[in-house]
């Protein structure tokens, strides 16, 4: 097991093409003898599949949604970045790489970022010639929007409901070669093991998840595409299934896990309403280009709000505090979102908060309203225009560009955000740490790949906006397919993997015994409660700041709890059902063990870069602060049972071509 | 008819025969109501329609077929739509998204056909009895006469106005569906929309109002 | 809030169901509909009843897991949302709720309230894509100018999240809401033209194949669904179909 990147030699530009050329092909007769496994069937899973089929290999997909168009990556809003410079403002393949690396504060390589901006136009070609209906330009043309912390507009986009999509197109490639009868889809089926045969990745343990039974699959290369594993946190903005298990099995058996502290925290979705939530809702980052964020600037009006007694539009606005305008006054409102996140926490740990629970701030859209309304009455040659006459039209302008997201809000908090002020608070959102892969995407173990959320290898210590759907389909159209074929162009004699083997009988039987485990334990406990518990360690402790101590004490109560929920935990019912307490179960259960890895891995890391904050590295002015010399390396780690005894590999990062800066948004 | 074995194919068919049956109810309004204002035009038009071989030999027998198709395919169909939800909601609140006269067509579509049993017994049959079984002599004069003191019965004038305004509920949703079965929906549907619902409720109303008028105005004998 | 819940329990797909009734109390009115089902389990796990099986996901509306039937209405009695994103404020102190699966025999229960749906990927096998190689090398994406307008309404259609509410709310079970969302997508694109006449043909027959009943035009899947998918698709895949017909 090695840490080696397999970075191919030559300038950055050329490395992509280089490589392409270098490496092995197997001739079309020869792939029909191949079986790939694809779990997760989200952008990158989907995307992977139908190249791979398309190339001629056999294809079994695995989700645990009753359809692959189900997986998570449908939420993503936004949009999908692309250098194709369609509006000649000056984009290039060089500056989507280093919009990127610097988003990422540095730590992600480099040849992987650039092979990602290399690539991005040919996405778009790709899903426009599969009848994506990305958004138009009265000419026809494709338009582009700008997102946050880029110079240019490269972000591709479909209303509100890009990864939909995005992911409805992959699924579409699948769904052809599904009637090709290329693929074999395994919908409502959940890995639970990878099977090691002399040291490669030779097949899986998979659950049905409605009738229960496990099943033996196997084949000659193994992908994990399974996302991220925001859910460690409870609440997040993923979706109630998402999980860690693929990854973490994989880990478990010898894939490098890298990272797992570098999570991204969302600074615009609606605030936890009472101790039922189940999980947050994301408003899209496009909010802040009109809403302006502020709290009470006094900590009794403060204290008035959260009371009911004073309503926030009868707040003075020499009374309100617009902290993001006030800290970083170039940006302002935009900064990026790890900046954002941790301004209103500060905040709303001083005491400002303003909802119920004292963790909300306020997103005000009055102000641009205002504006937007003086000037249609302009255009509208409506001189003498009365406030209440302004008002309407600047309301009407904000519903055309935002009035589904309002609606959204409504809904949720009965509230209405044209008379009233939105209330936002940060909640988890993605995970840039994920399975280690090298330049061809291949874990730690030969023949397992890991692509899209699930691996680590793009977004360094912070993912900009709209960079998770390129980085999912650059991963499955356009990385996997190419490099996948080298792998398994020594595979080309080896033929149908038998199941009926030791390594396959011994990896149901382990399987079958955490079941029994689970089912017989018949403890006081139920499954969400500990969900819950670890959410809140993981967030109070682990969450958008962290300090020594704290982390310290997340390992040894995470390392308790879980303890306890192999002791007390309740699973009703059997093995041998469709069963979605045990599903739960078995997910929590590699929570409990990621979050402590997580929490020992922002132990390690004594700095802060993007999204991974630690309270002791600080500027005077409560900045982030990099510690290039010692950490500016991918923190890969190593199984050895316990969490806490993971052994640590560092891949240092050398950049070449970009120079290493200090972020600085003030 | 394998064509007929596609969902659209049929649902298609329905529209077709329903909009030959709008336009033959359209040409049968005119000439009842013409027994209202000029009982002469009534006579010659009945004449014409009764004696021209065309109309008999060739209108008539696509008339009764299209008659036939559209209840025996609506019966089909509505077999059809009842197996494709076998279990059956406890609670299903089917007036939340679509209108009662969408919902039950089968019931409209059921009453009409009675009511066109009723209107055979009455009118054809005899009238066909009348010319090719007992072979009287044509007579041009007698349809207006005939027609007037059918409607002496209350009872058969009553019958006659719940069917219509069934008939009426049936077009209200019918004629204006046929034109989204065929695929015509676009910036002129409104319009077509609105002329429909006036077209479904002005001509059962147009017979209803005209069967009253003859009851109310009955001939001597 | 103190509320009365019906709902279908059923073991298996091979079971026979029932109707079982539940009381809950303390009901929040900004909890959203599955979150008071949440509580509800916790309250049966902690009894010894087996929890109700539902599916959900994303918990934001966009997945198209969720699929309840609640008193009568997919989604429950709002407008434009999924069960997902109903609030219990809809409700009030004191309410029955009635809780089905969506009932359709092309939507086997799979368990409680959970059904099998898989007919609608069958559809989308059958035709539901554009067959062009995933290669990246097409023509650029800026090479074939689409009207603005078209492109709007291709994805209108496209927002369909594959719910099901369609089915469950057309009184004949009819998909065609759903699979006529798909045939527009492409027939309003340029890039789907090639493969229309089979396409069409080919949803369809898979549609009819799956049992669901026929479209009579009654517009209840458009007024439940929950991304107010139009009723204009299917006009247009009779048009598309008509079309596919003479062309043979």
């Amino acid at each position: 097991m090695s840490i080696t990147s397999n970075l191919p030699q030559g300038p950055l530009a050329e490395k992509w093409t280089k490589h392409k050329n270098d490496i092995n092909l197997v001739n079309p007769a020869n792939k029909r003898n191949i079986d790939v496994i694809v779990v997760g069937t989200g952008l990158a899973g989907g995307s992977a599949a139908a190249s791979l089929a398309e190339l001629g290999y056999n294809v079994k997909t695995f989700c645990y949604q009753d359809s692959p168009r189900r997986a998570h990556s449908i939420a993503a809003q936004g949009g999908i970045n692309a250098a194709k410079n369609y509006q000649g403002d000056g984009d290039s393949t060089y500056r989507l790489f280093y919009d990127t690396i610097k988003g990422g504060d540095y730590r992600s390589r480099e040849a992987n970022v650039h092979r990602l901006a290399e690539v991005s136009g040919n996405i778009i070609d790709q899903c426009v010639a599969q009848g994506v209906p990305f958004a138009r330009e009265y000419g026809g043309l494709l338009d582009n929007r700008s997102f946050g912390g880029v110079l240019v507009s490269r972000t591709f986009y479909a209303k509100g409901q890009t990864g939909q999509q995005l992911l409805l197109g992959a699924y579409a490639a699948m769904n052809r070669q599904i009637n090709r009868g290329k693929i074999k889809a395994f919908n409502r089926h959940e890995m639970l093991d990878l099977v090691l045969v002399e040291g490669k990745a030779r097949g899986i343990i998979a659950r049905n998840l409605v009738t229960g039974e496990l099943e033996r699959h196997s084949a000659h290369a193994v992908v994990i595409a399974s996302g991220g594993y925001g859910n460690v946190f409870f609440l997040s903005t993923n979706a109630m299934g998402s999980n860690v298990t693929a990854s973490w099995k994989i880990h478990k058996k010898g894939a490098y896990f890298a990272n797992p502290c570098y999570t991204q925290i969302h600074p615009t979705c609606i605030p936890v309403s009472g101790d039922h939530q189940s999980k947050l809702t994301l408003m899209s980052e496009s909010l802040r280009n009109d809403g302006r964020i502020w709290v009470p600037a006094k900590l009794e009006d403060a204290q008035a709000v959260r009371e009911g007694r004073l309503q926030p539009t009868a707040i003075a606005e020499e009374d309100r505090d617009y902290y993001l305008e006030r800290r970083y006054p170039s940006f302002g409102n935009l900064v990026p979102r790890d900046v954002a996140s941790r301004a209103a926490k500060e905040r709303c740990d001083a005491g400002y908060g303003v909802n119920k629970t004292g963790e909300a701030v306020y997103l005000d859209f009055d102000a641009a309203i205002m504006r937007y309304g003086r000037e249609q009455a302009v255009i509208q040659h409506m001189t003498q225009a009365s406030d209440a006459e302004v008002r309407a039209l600047g309301e009407k302008v904000v519903e055309s560009k935002y009035g589904n997201l309002f609606q959204m809000y409504e809904k949720i908090v009965d509230q209405n955000p044209y008379k009233t002020p939105m209330m936002i608070y940060p909640a988890v959102h993605y995970t840039m740490g994920g399975v280690w892969v090298d330049y061809n995407l291949m874990t730690s173990i030969p023949g397992c790949y890991a692509a899209g959320e699930a691996n680590f290898s793009d977004h360094g210590a912070n993912r900009l906006g709209a960079s998770a759907l390129m980085q999912g389909l650059a991963d499955g159209y356009f990385v996997l397919p190419y490099t996948i074929g080298n792998y398994l162009s020594d595979d080309i004699r080896t033929g149908p993997i038998a199941t009926d083997t030791p390594e396959f009988e011994a990896a149901e039987r382990s399987v079958q015994a955490t079941i029994d485990s689970l089912i017989n334990n018949k403890g006081s406990k139920t499954v969400d409660s500990f969900h819950r518990k670890l959410g809140k360690i993981m967030w109070n402790k682990c969450g958008m700041s962290r300090n020594e101590t704290e982390l310290k004490e997340a390992m040894a109560e995470i390392k308790a709890l879980r303890e306890e929920f192999w002791r007390d935990v309740n699973v009703p019912g059997t093995a041998h059902e469709l069963n979605q307490e045990l599903e739960k179960a078995m997910r929590v259960a590699d929570f409990l063990e990621l979050g402590e890895l997580f929490a020992k891995d922002a132990l390690e890391r004594n700095e802060s870069c993007g999204g991974h904050f630690r309270e002791e590295y600080q500027t005077p002015e409560g900045e982030a602060l990099r510690d290039d010399e010692h950490y500016m390396h991918v923190s890969a780690w190593e199984y050895q049972g316990e969490p806490a005894d993971a052994i640590l590999h560092k891949e240092p990062l050398v950049y070449d071509n970009i120079q290493v800066k200090t972020r600085s948004y003030k | 008819m394998g064509l007929l074995n596609s969902s659209i194919a049929r649902k298609v068919a329905m529209a077709l025969s329903g909009l030959f049956l709008v336009v033959f109810l359209g040409q049968h309004f005119v000439i009842n109501l013409t027994s209202v204002i000029a009982p002469d035009t009534f006579n010659s038009f009945s004449h014409f329609m009764g004696t021209n071989g065309l109309v008999q030999g060739v209108l008539q027998p696509i008339l009764i077929f299209g008659v036939v198709f559209h209840f025996v395919m609506g019966f089909v169909l509505e077999l059809k739509n009842r197996a494709a939800r076998s279990v059956r909601y406890v609670a299903y609140k089917g007036s939340a998204g679509a209108s009662w006269a969408s919902r039950n067509m089968i019931i409209s579509g059921a009453v009409v056909l009675a009511f066109l049993g009723l209107h055979f017994y009455d009118f054809w049959i005899p009238e066909m009895i009348h010319k090719y079984v007992e072979s009287h002599p044509e007579d041009p004069t007698r349809y207006y006469a005939e027609t007037v003191h059918k409607f002496e019965n209350p009872i058969r004038v009553g019958l006659y106005v719940v069917s219509f305004v069934l008939l009426a509920v049936h077009l209200w949703h019918g004629f204006s569906s046929s034109f989204q079965s065929v695929g015509f929906n676009n910036k002129y549907s409104k319009g077509l929309q609105n002329f429909t619902k006036i077209y479904a409720v002005g001509i059962p109303l147009g017979f209803i109002v005209i069967a009253i008028y003859h009851h109310l105005n009955p001939l001597a004998h | 809030m103190k509320l009365t819940l019906k709902i279908w329990r059923q073991k298996n797909a091979q079971a026979k169901g029932r109707m079982e009734t539940y009381q809950i109390d303390q009901i929040d009115g900004d909890m959203s509909f599955l979150e008071m089902l949440d509580v509800l389990n916790n309250q049966l796990i902690s009894t010894g009843i087996d929890p109700v099986v539902f599916d959900h996901d994303c918990r934001e509306g966009i997945c198209g897991s969720c699929s309840l039937q609640i008193n009568g209405e997919p989604h429950g009695p709002d407008r434009f949302i999924t069960t997902c994103q109903l609030h219990m404020r809809k409700f009030s102190d004191g309410d029955t709720i009635v809780i089905e699966p969506f009932r359709a025999k092309a939507f086997p229960v799979v368990k409680d309230l959970m059904v099998d749906r898989s007919a609608f990927d069958r559809i989308q096998h059958a035709g539901g894509y554009i067959s062009v190689n995933t290669s990246g090398n097409t023509i650029d994406a800026n090479s074939i100018p689409i009207d603005k307008e078209d492109a709007d309404h291709a994805f209108n259609a496209a927002t369909c999240i594959g719910c099901g509410a369609c089915v469950a709310a057309c009184k004949n079970a009819s998909a065609m809401l759903f699979t006529s969302a798909k045939v527009s997508q492409f027939a309003l694109l340029p890039q789907g033209q090639v493969e229309a006449t089979r396409r069409v043909l080919n949803m369809v027959e898979q549609m009819d194949k799956e049992g669901f009943g026929n479209c009579t035009n009654t517009g209840a899947c458009e007024i439940e669904c929950p991304k107010g998918i139009s009723l204009e698709n299917i006009a247009r895949m009779n048009r598309e179909f008509l079309t596919a017909q003479i062309k043979g």
